[in-house]
């Protein structure tokens, strides 16, 4: 058995209201910032998975996005490969992710 | 006496208004915790308002994966008449017992005041005895209301009758859905409460339990726990055909 760690990061599908993204955009004019727009609040979550090889880990982290991190009707995710597999943060990774 | 359940997770917090409400209402209500995977026998299930698991992650989604939803959903299956109040209708929600998804109210705020909303349905377990389509004031406490489905879910919803309860205004005229106080939370269409295809499993955001008495300001919320509590008493009896004590069918011949 092996460790991999790996970052979901997951965000309001398109098209879908997001009152914080809304929010977000609405603040930027108090920092004198111009020229920003579709701002989309979403969440991270960076797990260590056990398995036997990097496919194996991969399927278990698909399995958590779909049907706890994130809800299919609402949110879409994307998976990150990060380097360093002992539970430290990975820092950003290499954006390879799947 | 009918005896129905209140589901109790980590961070429930109208656990106890939900079972004196449905004592007024006429049951004997008892208290489920999360990590039991028996239902103790009761007619019906009810999962209260609160911030279950603390709401962490998105409302509801850790207390779907909870001991005691894998025996609600199950007895959801065969038929057994399931209320999500709340959170509770977030945690339906997420389990996909009912259609849809509870968003962030579009103004961003927590929301904890009265609402008038209308029964669309007068022939469900949960609205039977409402009586007509009149307006019932009753408060709400969230701050992830916004109902949400796809254009094509909602139709569906309309076509085949599973929209259940609406945010009006005092006229009983629907709200609207952007900068409308009477849909306090932005909900597509106004719906404040949805059914499953079944029939048998319900969700809605305002809270019923707590418009159960006059003392609290209203009593429009009784009706429906009476609704759901004369429902399951029916469905015991079905159960137990012939077994019927005068009591239920009284109550049987009252809800019609």
């Amino acid at each position: 058995m092996s460790s991999f760690r790996f970052a979901v990061n997951v965000a309001p599908k398109p098209g879908i209201l997001d009152p914080q993204g809304r929010a977000v955009e609405g603040s930027l004019g108090h920092l004198g910032v111009e020229g920003v727009s579709a701002v989309r609040v979403g969440r991270r979550v960076e797990l260590t998975v056990e398995a036997a090889d990097e496919t194996a880990a991969q399927q278990v982290v698909e399995r958590l996005a779909g049907e706890l991190f994130s809800n299919p009707l609402i949110e879409a995710f994307d998976i990150e490969r990060l380097d360093g597999a002992d539970g430290a943060d990975g820092a950003d990774g290499d954006g390879a992710g799947q | 006496m009918t005896r129905i359940g209140v589901v109790v997770f980590p961070g429930s917090n109208c656990d106890r208004d939900t079972l004196a409400g449905l004592e007024l209402a006429g049951a004997e209500a008892v208290p489920l915790w999360h990590e039991q995977g028996s239902l103790d026998g009761c007619a019906a299930v009810v999962l209260p308002g609160g911030f279950a698991y603390g709401d962490y992650l998105r409302a509801g989604v850790i207390a779907r994966f909870s001991p005691v939803m894998r025996s609600v959903s199950a007895f959801a299956a065969e038929g057994g008449l399931v209320l999500g109040i709340c959170n509770g209708f977030q945690v339906l929600a997420e389990a996909g017992l009912v259609p849809g998804a509870l968003l962030r109210n579009r103004g961003l705020r927590f929301l904890g005041r009265d609402v008038r909303i209308v029964a669309e349905r007068l022939d469900t377990p949960f609205t039977s005895l409402v009586g007509s389509r009149r307006t019932l004031q009753m408060p709400i406490a969230h701050g992830e209301g916004c109902y949400f489905a796809d254009d094509a879910t909602l139709d569906q919803l309309e076509r085949d009758g599973q929209v259940l309860f609406r945010y009006v205004h005092a006229d009983g005229t629907q709200a609207g859905v952007e900068g409308d106080p009477a849909n306090p939370n932005g909900s597509l269409r106004a719906i404040a409460g949805v059914l499953n295809a079944r029939g048998n499993v319900a969700g809605l955001m305002p809270h019923p339990e707590r418009a159960a008495d006059r003392l609290l300001g209203s009593d429009d919320g009784l009706p429906i726990l009476r609704s759901l509590v004369a429902a399951a008493s029916r469905a015991e009896q079905g159960t137990a055909a012939g077994a019927a004590t005068s009591q239920q069918v009284a109550l049987t011949a009252a809800s019609r």
